[in-house]
């Protein structure tokens, strides 16, 4: 019988068991010191989560947005125009590089959705009478394609059929030309142009006041007077073809016809949204999963180092036993890869889950009709090389340090640290610190790398909450500059065709309406050098009390009499500066080129914004005055009224409501602040508590004998832990700093990675953001520090002073 | 005769290690007078350092009663104990126990911060003979040097007693004589009451009593009618 079965206290088993007494030691130094392989586990996890999240939403939704726009056949060129012969479909369809066109008839409507005071707005888009569109594809939910038998059929978008519960067989009323019908759902669909629906006036979809239906082209064509002719074009290309010929043909043969010029997809409004998504997710892969990365390997490199100098003997001794320095070597690197191993696990439980969540966002937002969520095995496997890689990497000073100590040199205690003469004098000098700080600031500059580096960890949990919070500021300015300071109307109505100024007294004249105020908006090209930009000018009146245009300082500007106000964007775009000649290309007008002086510079945050003066715009086009639409201030007491009224007036196509926009705009983004700054938040927390315990237990394994020393000379408990706490302090308060810094730098390049012709964001980054940054990680700091006091509180004196150092 | 400055009686210590139970002192009786210099000798076990301990406050005795002056320091609090040592206790370790981070000088005014009536640390250090080596880091002196600096640090804040723990355990016979000479200096100069712990025989002779440990009971209470001064001593 062996010593084990008859003595329960015997020796543990070698023989035939198949754990080795190294990986025993490895077993229990982990159970040992898990808190420390915890935190560091989970900054690990942050890492291997986010790689999976960010990643695998960019390959979801690139992947998804692509399946979607080959198998529905999405078009590559979109020109709008005011009305063409269908005739010239053979001369367009003679472009080299195309592979299918639609010529379409696509009109802005009003609706009176049932149950909703307020009119909608929906795009009537025709399909062809018979068969399937060559291109932008529908797919068909439930029901049917309308028939061009049956008047009055539609099929509609799906988000804007579930906002109004709508079913095959359920009837709406349009305003159509004037005339009120009433339509009949056929059928529910889908389509690659509106993936990212977004209605007039509004910077965030909302689906029951916007949406998109589609109607048999002989149908449309009664309605509108469009027999035997179009007014939209949609191409698509050949993957190989030369965009920009193709765009140029097009432009050549709807010239006369009031072509608004043909663009790709990058200018059309769903493609260019989800395009900006798609940047962002690849910022957030490239910014966030390396910060964890370099952390974690940091924060292995500090315990593992740290381990080693505890152990010293025991590698001598192991050394000296016979174990190869091979052997001893992998038994750390083992150690780095079970923490690496925990963390991966954590972080892909969690990147599999949380990228869920996002997927479910996303189809929030965009309507696919299907959504690929791919969980390919090779994105694991990436983010577990990478962060095993990361750990190893900051395992390998100290494991090659093992590796090359010789045994003899091991079994020696270490040589004492030496410090540097920093902070020396005779005492007076240092009179204002105690020899407790002093201390401390010695310790902190006797490992600068490693205070350093502690410092820049903590930083960017700083950092990535400023970048996280900065979009409140920043929001909230654009909220309060876009719709309190510029466009301050309640409402802005548009018409289908321009109309004579009387068309102000008519909307004036309307219920509720407390101010109105007209625009003429006109389609051109501007021109500068070689540089050309299609874009809208819009007329403001003088003394405008709704729409404002505002100067680079935000102060309300009255328009000067003549010359072209230009926003921020277009100035840098064409490279135009005031007192420049800029020309302008009116596409209505059989393309007249008219030279026009840049007479201001105008702060914008959406789309392409030019300005001139009512009467200077008037000038410039000719034919005297015209106006396009009116921007109202409304009576709030009297809404019904007059969306009842709106609702019976032929001249208006489409209807923005700001002050819904507003609210909408402001939910949406909101609640997608607040999952955000939730996951930022939880993000930097486990960082900082990552670097800040760890930080915090390594200082107390190093100097437990120096403070047990201070104990028995008759410090208290808390003069001794203000050692471990001033350096401590020191780390975490030049990490604030450092983290502002970091993080306004964050944050300018996220503002820049939005920037686009569509919206840019304002870059603010309100004081309180860095106040409340600081705050979360001082907290964090403040309770990895309350659990390392504890442990300081239970220092053995007697114990350590009886060892060698 | 003086009153005594420290009474230990029937101090018992018994440790708990996991199951077993260690007795480190069985019912320990002595007595410290002002001025003396006690050396306590005894194998590794005897309970020595245990009871050094128990003085200094720095552990609690299982039973018994150990008074310092009309303190029964077996009632102390936490709090009271780290006050006892700050004000009343100077040791000295045999490893030195030196902040690595601070100069010698720096060393020695770590303590005078805190004390209620401490000498200059330029004085404590000359009293060792190391005044030029004041700006000095642990890591630049030797080991007597290292010793002389921490009974500097013991001294200074002009203790009634001093413990020394092993103070030449780690030092050759010719370093060892130079910090003997500092105790006893110290002891002649300032009247400070000292126990010695010590492996070593010959440190014996400078002594005013010695007491031989054994199995955590004193064994034997020697009074040394010709005590030999430090350089007479050797190792």
């Amino acid at each position: 019988m062996s010593p084990s079965t008859t003595n329960g206290h015997g020796p543990p088993k070698l023989a035939g068991s198949a754990v080795s007494v190294l990986d025993r030691k490895l077993l229990r130094d982990i159970l040992r010191m898990w808190a420390q392989v915890l935190a560091i586990s989970l900054v690990m996890a942050c890492g291997v989560a986010t790689i999976v999240i960010a990643v695998g939403a960019y390959r979801s939704l690139e992947q998804t947005r692509t399946a979607f726009y080959d198998r529905y056949r999405f078009a590559t060129v979109f020109s709008g125009l005011t009305r063409a012969p269908l005739h010239l479909r053979e001369r367009i369809t003679s472009i080299a590089g195309g592979s299918g066109l639609e010529l379409r008839i696509v009109k802005p409507v009003l609706l009176d959705m049932p149950g909703m005071a307020e009119p909608a707005t929906a795009i009537a888009v025709s399909i062809p009478d018979r068969g399937e569109p060559t291109v932008n594809r529908l797919y068909l939910r439930i029901g049917r394609l309308p028939e061009s038998g049956r008047p009055g059929e539609v099929a509609v978008t799906e988000r804007f059929a579930t906002a109004h519960r709508m079913a095959p067989g359920s009837t709406f009323h349009a305003i159509l030309n004037g005339r009120k019908r009433t339509l009949s759902v056929t059928g529910i669909v889908l389509t690659p142009e509106y993936i990212y629906a977004l209605g007039p006036g509004d910077m965030v979809p909302d689906p029951r006041r916007f949406g998109v239906f589609f109607m048999p082209r002989a149908v449309l064509a009664g309605i509108f007077d469009m027999d035997g002719a179009f007014n939209d074009v949609a191409i698509r290309t050949q993957r190989s073809a030369d965009i920009q010929a193709i765009e140029d043909a097009v432009d050549r043969i709807l010239k006369p016809f009031g072509g608004t010029g043909a663009h790709g997809r990058a200018d059309q409004i769903s493609h260019a949204f989800l395009d900006n998504e798609l940047i962002q997710l690849r910022a957030m892969a490239a910014v966030i999963p390396p910060v964890f990365l370099f952390v974690s390997a940091f924060l292995v490199n500090m315990i593992l180092s740290r381990l080693i100098v505890l152990e010293r003997e025991q590698i001598g001794l192991m050394k000296a036993v016979g174990y190869g320095s091979g052997a001893i070597g992998w038994h750390y690197a083992k150690l780095t890869l079970v923490i690496a191993l925990i963390g991966i696990s954590i972080g892909a439980g969690a990147g599999n889950w949380l990228g869920h969540g996002l997927t479910t966002l996303y189809a929030r937002f965009f309507s696919f009709p299907f959504l690929i969520f791919q969980q390919s095995l090779d994105l694991y496997a990436i983010a577990a090389a990478t962060s095993a890689l990361a750990a190893l990497l900051g395992a390998a000073r100290a494991i090659w340090s093992i590796v090359t100590l010789p045994p003899a040199v091991a079994m020696q205690p270490p040589a004492p640290a030496r410090y540097r003469a920093f902070l020396t004098g005779d005492g007076r000098l240092l009179s204002a610190f105690s020899q407790l700080t002093i201390m401390a600031f010695r310790h902190l500059v006797r490992w600068p790398v490693r205070s350093l580096l502690t410092t820049l960890g903590t930083s960017l949990a700083v950092a990535l909450l400023v970048t996280a919070l900065f979009s409140f500021d920043s929001i909230a300015f654009m909220v309060d500059t876009v719709f309190f300071r510029a466009e301050r109307q309640d409402a802005t109505l548009s018409f289908g065709v321009e109309q004579s100024p009387r068309a102000l007294q008519s909307v004036a004249a309307m219920p509720g309406v407390l101010r109105a105020e007209p625009f003429r908006a006109t389609a051109v090209i501007l021109h500068h050098g070689y540089r050309e930009r299609r874009l809208v000018i819009s007329s403001v009146p003088q003394r405008a009390d709704l729409a404002r245009v505002l100067d680079l300082d935000l102060d309300p500007i009255d328009p000067p009499s003549a010359g072209l106000m230009l926003s921020e964007r277009v100035a840098s775009l064409l490279h135009l500066r005031i007192g420049d000649l800029a020309e302008v290309e009116l596409i209505e007008k059989a393309h007249q080129m008219v030279r026009v002086p840049v007479t201001s510079i105008v702060q914008s945050y959406v789309g392409l914004a030019v300005y001139m003066r009512a009467e200077a715009l008037d000038r410039l086009v000719g034919g005297g005055p015209r106006i396009s639409g009116v921007r109202v201030s409304i009576d709030p007491a009297r809404l019904g009224d007059l969306y009842t009224a709106i609702k019976q007036m032929p001249a208006v196509a489409s209807i923005a409501l700001q002050g819904v926009s507003r609210q909408r705009f402001r939910e949406t983004i909101g609640e997608n602040i607040t999952i955000m700054t939730s996951v930022y938040t939880a993000l930097a927390v486990i960082i900082a508590f990552g670097v800040v315990y760890n930080s915090a237990r390594i200082q107390l394994s190093e100097r437990a004998r120096e403070l047990a020393g201070l104990r028995v000379l008759g410090f208290t408990r808390s003069e001794v832990s203000s050692v471990l706490l001033i350096e401590l302090t020191t780390i975490v308060a030049l990490a604030q700093p450092l983290g502002w810094i970091l993080g306004y730098l964050f944050s300018w390049s996220v503002v820049r990675g939005f920037e686009s012709d569509l919206f840019r964001i304002p870059f603010v980054v309100n004081r309180s953001t860095f106040a409340l940054a600081s705050l979360v990680v001082l907290a964090v700091a403040t309770i990895s520090a309350l659990i390392v006091r504890r442990r300081i509180d239970s220092l053995d004196l007697v114990r350590v002073l009886k060892t060698r150092d | 005769m003086h009153s005594p400055i420290f009474s230990a009686h029937g101090v018992t210590k018994v440790y708990r290690a996991g199951e077993v139970e260690v007795f480190a002192l069985r019912g320990v009786d002595l007595d410290l007078y002002e001025g003396e210099i006690a050396v306590l000798l005894g194998p590794s076990g005897s309970g020595k350092s245990t009871l050094l301990n128990i003085m200094g406050g720095l552990d609690r005795a299982t039973a018994g009663e150990v008074r310092f002056r009309d303190q029964d320091l077996t009632t102390f609090s936490e709090r009271q104990f780290t006050r006892f040592r700050r004000d009343h206790v100077g040791f000295v370790f045999q490893f030195y126990n030196l902040i690595p981070s601070l100069t010698a000088w720096e060393n020695v005014a770590l303590v005078t911060e805190i004390s209620s009536n401490p000498m200059k640390p330029d004085e404590a250090l000359e009293m060792v003979g190391l005044k030029d080596r004041m700006a000095h880091f642990p890591a630049q002196l030797s080991g007597g040097e290292q010793q002389r600096v921490a009974i500097a640090r013991a001294i200074a804040k002009r203790p009634e007693v001093m413990l020394c723990d092993e103070p030449t355990g780690a030092l050759d016979s010719k370093t060892g004589v130079l910090v003997l000479e500092a105790l006893s200096r110290i002891n002649e100069e300032m009247k400070t009451t000292m126990a010695i712990i010590t492996h070593n025989a010959g440190i014996r002779q400078i002594a005013h009593r010695v007491f031989t440990f054994k199995d955590g009971r004193i064994a034997d209470v020697a009074v040394n009618d010709q005590r030999a001064r430090p350089a007479e001593v050797s190792w």
